[in-house]
C-alpha cells in the first residue's frame, strides 16, 4: 500500500509513538523555568520581576517544546507551543490593563478626595498643591449631557427608520454611512465643530456647545448601532400581534417595540456616553480650558476633565499629581457608567433579549 | 376581519396606519388623526436618517471651506507661519501622512498577532465558564479614555521600554530601523506600542466573534480525523475567520490613524520621512500635530491645520470603507459589530 | 486492520444530566453494527463516546469502560487525538472543508500526520481512498475543484474517503444518509457493505430498513421518558433482532407500533 507510513500501529493506543506527557507537566515546566530564571539572574546579579518573567517564559517555551518533541513528537509539540502562545497573548494583554489600573489608582489616590472634587483652579499657580476639578467635572457633565441630548433623539429615530421603515437605496446608504461615521477620528469631529461654529459665529467664538456637537458626532453612530441591534431583537410576532389588534404602526413602535427594548436602549446609550466622556482631542480644539466654573454652554471656554488632565500633565510638577487624580476620576466615571449600564440590562431585560 | 390580521411586511409600508385604520371603518375620525400622527412619526424618523447623510456631507463641506484659504494661499503667505515647513499644504502634510501611516502600521503589526491569540484563547482555549468574563476584561481596555493611555504611556511605559530599546539599539543597531536610540524613549515605537494596546480590544472583539461562528461541523470533521486542537484551529477556524480578521485589522487601523492623545503625549515630534524607529524627533502624526498646534493657531495657520485634518479624514474614510466592504462581502458576518 | 470494542457499564453525562446509562456491548471486528432507536434515545451520544468526540461538548463526561482490543480508550495516558486517529467518524451532514479542494479534503487527515509525503504517494492515496469510497470515477477529472462543488451524496462519500484515508481501525457513522436522497443513500449503503471487509463499522440510523440491509448486528436504544437516561435495551444478530426480538419494546419499535 502506498501510504503505509500513515498507518497507526494496530491497536496500540499506548504505543511508544503515542506517548504523552502527564497533564501536570506544563505547571512543572513553568515552575522549573521560573526557578531557573531566578537562579540565573541571581547569579548575574540582575534580579527584577520583569526579568524573571521574560527569561522564565523563554525557558518554559524552549524546555517544554523540546521535551514534548522528543517524547510526544512534532505534532503535539506544535500543539503545546500554540497553546502556550495563545495563553501568553492573553496574559500579555493583561499587563497594560493591570499596570494602568494600578498606576492610576496609586498615583491618583494621593490627590484624590472631597477637596479635590469640590474646588476649582482659581488662584492656583506654581508649585501649589491645592486646587481641584470641580469646574472640570461640571464642564464634562454639561458637555456630555448636551452631546447626549443631541445624539440620542437623532440616533433613536435613525435606528427606528432603519429597522422599521427603511428600505431601498436610502436605507442602504444610511447604513453604510453610519458605519463610516463610526470611523471618523475624534480630532476630525473637533475640527468640524470648530469650522461650523467659527464660520457662523465668527472666528473667536468658543463655547461648550462646540464640544458637545463634536462629541455628538462621535456618539450618534454608536447610539444608532446599539439601538438598531436592540430593535432587531424584538420578535416580529410582537409587532404582528399589535397590528392584528388594529394598532397603527407608529403606536406599535412606540408602545410595543420601544417598550420591549427600553432596557437595551438605555444600556446602549450609557455605553455610548461612557465612550465619549473621555474624549480629549475634540474638546482641546473647541472648548479649551479655564480655571473657574462656567455653566453657560453657549458662551466662553469651559474646563473638562480630559483636557484638564492633559494640561496638568503638560504643565508638569504638582500638575502631574492632579493629572493622575483627574484620570482616576475619569476612569471611575467611565466604570460607573459601564456598571450601571450592565445592571440596567441585567435587571430590566425582557426575556429573550439578552 | 381577515385583512387586519395580516400586517404589512416589515418595512414595506411607508404609510403604515392605513391598513389597520381603514378597515376599522367605524372609527374614521380616530383613524385620520392616527394617520397624521403616523405620518409625522414616519417623517421624523426618515428625517433623522437623512440628517445623518447631511451631517456627513457637512463635515466634508465645512472642512473644505475652512481649509480653502490655506489650500489656495501663496508660498510666501504659508512661509509666514512660524512652524510651516515647505511651500504648500501638500508638501507640509507629506511627512505627517508618512508618520501617521508608519505609527499606525507598526501598531497594527504589534496588535494583530496578539489579538488573534487572545481571540483564539477566548473562543477555543479558555474554559467555557471563564471565557465570557475574560472577554469582558479585554473589553475594559476599550473603555479607558485616551488621555489616560497618554499618561500611562508617557509616565510609565516609556521607562519600561527603555532597557528594551537600549538593548535593541546596541545589539541590532546596525539595522537602520533600530539605530540611534536616545533615552527617554519618546520615539515612534513607544507611541506605536500605546496605539497597539488601544486598538487591541476592537480587533480582538471582531476576531473573537468570527472565530466563535466557525461551523461546529467543520471543527468536528477536523477533530474526528485525529487533529490536535491547534491543527483543528488551522484547518477549520483560521480559514473560516480570515476575512473577518482582515476587516477587524482594518477597523483597528482606522482607529490608530485618528488617535491623537497617546501620540501627542508620548512622541517627540519631527517632520522627516524617517525610518529611525527608536530615534526621537523624527516623525509626527497628523492628529497629534493638529492637537499640539491648534490652541495657539489663528488665521491662515488654522486653515493649514484643518487642511491636514481633511487629509486625515480622507485616509480614514478610505480605510474604513475598505473594511466595511470586506465585511459586507461576507453575509454571515454582517452582524458582528 | 480492525478491532473489536468492548463496552461495559458505560454512563454518559452532560454536566449533571445522565444521558445514557449502563451500556454493555461488544462490537465485533470486521462487521457492521447498527444502533437503532427513537430520537433522543442516546444512540448518537453513545456513538460519539467511542472516539471521544463527546468531549468536544463542554461538560460531557463518561463513566465506565470502553476497551479496544483490551486497551481502555479512556486510560489516563491515552490521548483523545490518538483515539480519533484510530476510530474515524462520518457525520450526519456532509462536512467537507469549504476552503479545500477535493484532493486536499481527502489528504486533510494524512497531512496532519505525515507532512512530507511525495506527490506520487499523495496521488496514490487520493485515488485509493476515493475508489474506496466509490467516488473516484465521478471526480477524477476535477480533483482541484472545491469539495463544496459536489452534490450532497458525493460530499458524504468524500467525507468517507477522508475518513478512510487515515487508515482507521474503526469507522463510526452517525446517521450518514439522513441528509441524502434515496439514490445517494443506496450508494452509501453499498459502500458500507464493501468497507466492512476491512473496517469495524458502527452506524447509527433511524431507518430500520437500512439497519436490516447493511448490518450484521443491531443494538436497540430506548428511553423510558423525557429526562430519563437512554439505555441499550437489546443487542443481537440483525436477523434475530428483526425476526424474533426478546424484548417487547424492541418488537414494538421495529414493527412501527412506537410513538
Amino acid at each position: 500500500m502506498a501510504a503505509d507510513a500513515t498507518t497507526a500501529p494496530a491497536g496500540l493506543l499506548t504505543d511508544d509513538a503515542y506517548r504523552r506527557l502527564p497533564s501536570w507537566s506544563p505547571w512543572a515546566f513553568a515552575a522549573g523555568a521560573l526557578a531557573a530564571a531566578l537562579l540565573v539572574l541571581l547569579a548575574l546579579g540582575a534580579v527584577s520581576t520583569a526579568g524573571v518573567v521574560v527569561l522564565g517564559a523563554v525557558l518554559f517555551v524552549l524546555s517544554s517544546s523540546i521535551t514534548s518533541r522528543v517524547v510526544e513528537g512534532p505534532r503535539r509539540a506544535a500543539d503545546r507551543l500554540a497553546t502556550t502562545l495563545v495563553t501568553g497573548a492573553f496574559l500579555l494583554a493583561l499587563v497594560p490593563l493591570v499596570s494602568l489600573v494600578l498606576l492610576v489608582v496609586t498615583r491618583g489616590a494621593s490627590s484624590f478626595g472631597w477637596a479635590f472634587l469640590t474646588t476649582d483652579m482659581v488662584g492656583v499657580f506654581g508649585e501649589m498643591t491645592s486646587g481641584g476639578i470641580a469646574h472640570a467635572l461640571v464642564g464634562t457633565l454639561l458637555v456630555t449631557l448636551a452631546a447626549a441630548l443631541i445624539s440620542v433623539p437623532v440616533g433613536l429615530l435613525t435606528a427606528i427608520y432603519l429597522v422599521e421603515y427603511g428600505r431601498g437605496p436610502l436605507a442602504r446608504g444610511i447604513t453604510l454611512l453610519v458605519d463610516v461615521m463610526t470611523g471618523i477620528p475624534s480630532i476630525v469631529a473637533g475640527l468640524f465643530a470648530f469650522a461650523l461654529f467659527t464660520l457662523i459665529m465668527g472666528p473667536a467664538y468658543r463655547a461648550g456647545i462646540m464640544g458637545a456637537v463634536a462629541l455628538a458626532l462621535l456618539m450618534t453612530p454608536v447610539v444608532i448601532r446599539s439601538v438598531e441591534e436592540m430593535l432587531r431583537l424584538v420578535p416580529n410576532e410582537l409587532r404582528e400581534a399589535s397590528y392584528a389588534l388594529g394598532v397603527p404602526k407608529w403606536l406599535t413602535i412606540v408602545k410595543v417595540v420601544l417598550r420591549t427594548s427600553a432596557a437595551g436602549i438605555v444600556t446602549g446609550v450609557m455605553l455610548a456616553v461612557a465612550r465619549v466622556i473621555g474624549e480629549t482631542a475634540p474638546l482641546l480644539l473647541t472648548v479649551g480650558l479655564v480655571t473657574q466654573t462656567n455653566t453657560d454652554l453657549f458662551d466662553g471656554r469651559m474646563a473638562t476633565l480630559p483636557v484638564f488632565a492633559y494640561r496638568q500633565y503638560e504643565q508638569g510638577g504638582t500638575g502631574i499629581d492632579r493629572a493622575w487624580a483627574a484620570a482616576l476620576t475619569l476612569i471611575l466615571l467611565v466604570m460607573l457608567l459601564n456598571l450601571v449600564a450592565r445592571l440596567v440590562s441585567r435587571w430590566f431585560a425582557p426575556k429573550g433579549a439578552r | 376581519m381577515a385583512v387586519t390580521t395580516t400586517p404589512p411586511p416589515r418595512g414595506a409600508a411607508p404609510r403604515p396606519s392605513s391598513d389597520a385604520g381603514d378597515t376599522a371603518g367605524a372609527a374614521a375620525r380616530a383613524a385620520s388623526t392616527g394617520r397624521l400622527a403616523g405620518r409625522v412619526f414616519g417623517a421624523l424618523s426618515t428625517g433623522a436618517g437623512v440628517l445623518i447623510l447631511v451631517t456627513l456631507a457637512a463635515v466634508a463641506v465645512f472642512l473644505v471651506l475652512r481649509a480653502w484659504p490655506a489650500l489656495t494661499a501663496s508660498r510666501e503667505e504659508l512661509e509666514a507661519i512660524s512652524w510651516f515647513n515647505g511651500g504648500s499644504v501638500a508638501e507640509y502634510v507629506g511627512p505627517l501622512i508618512f508618520g501617521t501611516l508608519l505609527a499606525s502600521l507598526l501598531a497594527l503589526l504589534l496588535a494583530v498577532p496578539v489579538s488573534i491569540g487572545i481571540a483564539l484563547f477566548i473562543s477555543h482555549y479558555a474554559p467555557r465558564r471563564l471565557a465570557q468574563g475574560l472577554g469582558y476584561l479585554i473589553d475594559l481596555l476599550a473603555a479607558i479614555p485616551s488621555v489616560v493611555y497618554g499618561l500611562w504611556g508617557a509616565l510609565w511605559l516609556i521607562g519600561r521600554l527603555d532597557p528594551v530599546f537600549a538593548w535593541l539599539s546596541s545589539n541590532l543597531g546596525f539595522i537602520p530601523l533600530f539605530a540611534d536610540y536616545q533615552a527617554p524613549a519618546k520615539n515612534i515605537m513607544s507611541a506605536s506600542v500605546v496605539l497597539a494596546v488601544m486598538i487591541l480590544p476592537i480587533i480582538t472583539a471582531v476576531s473573537r466573534e468570527v472565530f466563535l461562528q466557525t461551523p461546529r461541523l467543520h471543527e468536528e470533521a477536523s477533530l474526528a480525523l485525529g487533529a490536535t486542537r491547534w491543527e483543528m484551529v488551522r484547518q477549520a477556524v483560521l480559514p473560516f475567520g480570515r476575512s473577518g480578521v482582515i476587516s477587524a485589522s482594518m477597523l483597528g487601523l482606522g482607529r490608530a490613524l485618528g488617535e491623537t492623545m497617546a501620540v501627542l503625549m508620548v512622541i517627540s515630534p519631527g517632520f522627516l520621512f524617517s525610518f529611525f524607529l527608536l530615534k526621537p524627533g523624527q516623525q509626527q502624526t497628523i492628529a497629534a500635530n493638529i492637537a499640539s498646534k491648534f490652541p495657539e493657531a489663528s488665521g491662515l495657520s488654522v486653515s493649514a491645520l484643518i487642511a491636514t485634518g481633511l487629509a486625515l479624514f480622507v485616509i480614514t474614510f478610505v480605510v474604513n470603507f475598505a473594511a466595511r466592504w470586506v465585511i459586507a462581502r461576507r453575509a454571515e458576518f454582517s452582524g458582528a459589530n | 486492520m480492525s478491532n473489536r470494542i468492548d463496552v461495559s457499564d458505560l454512563d454518559v453525562y452532560y454536566g449533571d444530566f445522565l444521558a445514557v446509562q449502563g451500556v454493555n456491548m461488544t462490537i465485533e471486528a470486521r462487521q457492521a453494527t447498527a444502533l437503532i432507536g427513537p430520537s433522543g434515545c442516546g444512540k448518537s451520544t453513545f456513538l460519539r463516546t467511542l472516539n471521544r468526540m463527546h468531549e468536544v461538548i463542554p461538560g460531557a463526561r463518561v463513566q465506565g469502560k470502553a476497551l479496544m482490543d483490551g486497551q481502555d480508550l479512556y486510560g489516563a495516558d491515552v490521548d483523545p487525538v490518538t483515539v480519533r486517529r484510530l476510530v474515524g467518524m462520518v457525520f450526519q451532514r456532509p462536512n467537507p472543508f469549504p476552503t479545500m479542494s477535493i484532493a486536499d479534503n481527502v489528504l486533510a487527515g494524512v497531512r496532519l500526520n505525515n507532512r512530507r509525503m511525495s506527490k506520487g504517494d499523495q496521488q496514490d492515496l487520493v485515488e485509493q481512498s476515493l475508489r474506496g469510497a466509490n467516488l473516484w470515477n465521478e471526480v477524477k477529472d476535477r480533483l482541484a475543484r472545491p469539495g463544496s462543488s459536489l452534490s450532497g451524496g458525493q460530499q458524504q462519500r468524500l467525507c468517507i474517503a477522508r475518513a478512510i484515508a487515515v487508515k482507521p481501525q474503526v469507522l463510526l457513522m452517525d446517521e450518514p444518509c439522513s441528509a441524502l436522497d434515496p439514490i445517494s443513500t443506496l450508494a452509501i449503503e453499498d459502500l458500507i457493505a464493501e468497507l466492512k471487509s476491512q473496517y469495524t463499522i458502527v452506524i447509527v440510523t433511524h431507518n430500520m430498513q437500512q439497519a436490516a440491509r447493511v448490518s450484521d448486528r443491531t443494538g436497540f436504544f430506548n428511553i423510558a421518558g423525557t429526562g430519563k437516561p437512554g439505555r441499550l435495551i437489546e443487542m443481537d444478530d440483525t436477523s434475530t433482532m428483526f425476526s424474533s426480538p426478546r424484548e417487547q419494546a424492541t418488537e414494538d419499535y421495529i414493527s412501527g407500533r412506537f410513538g
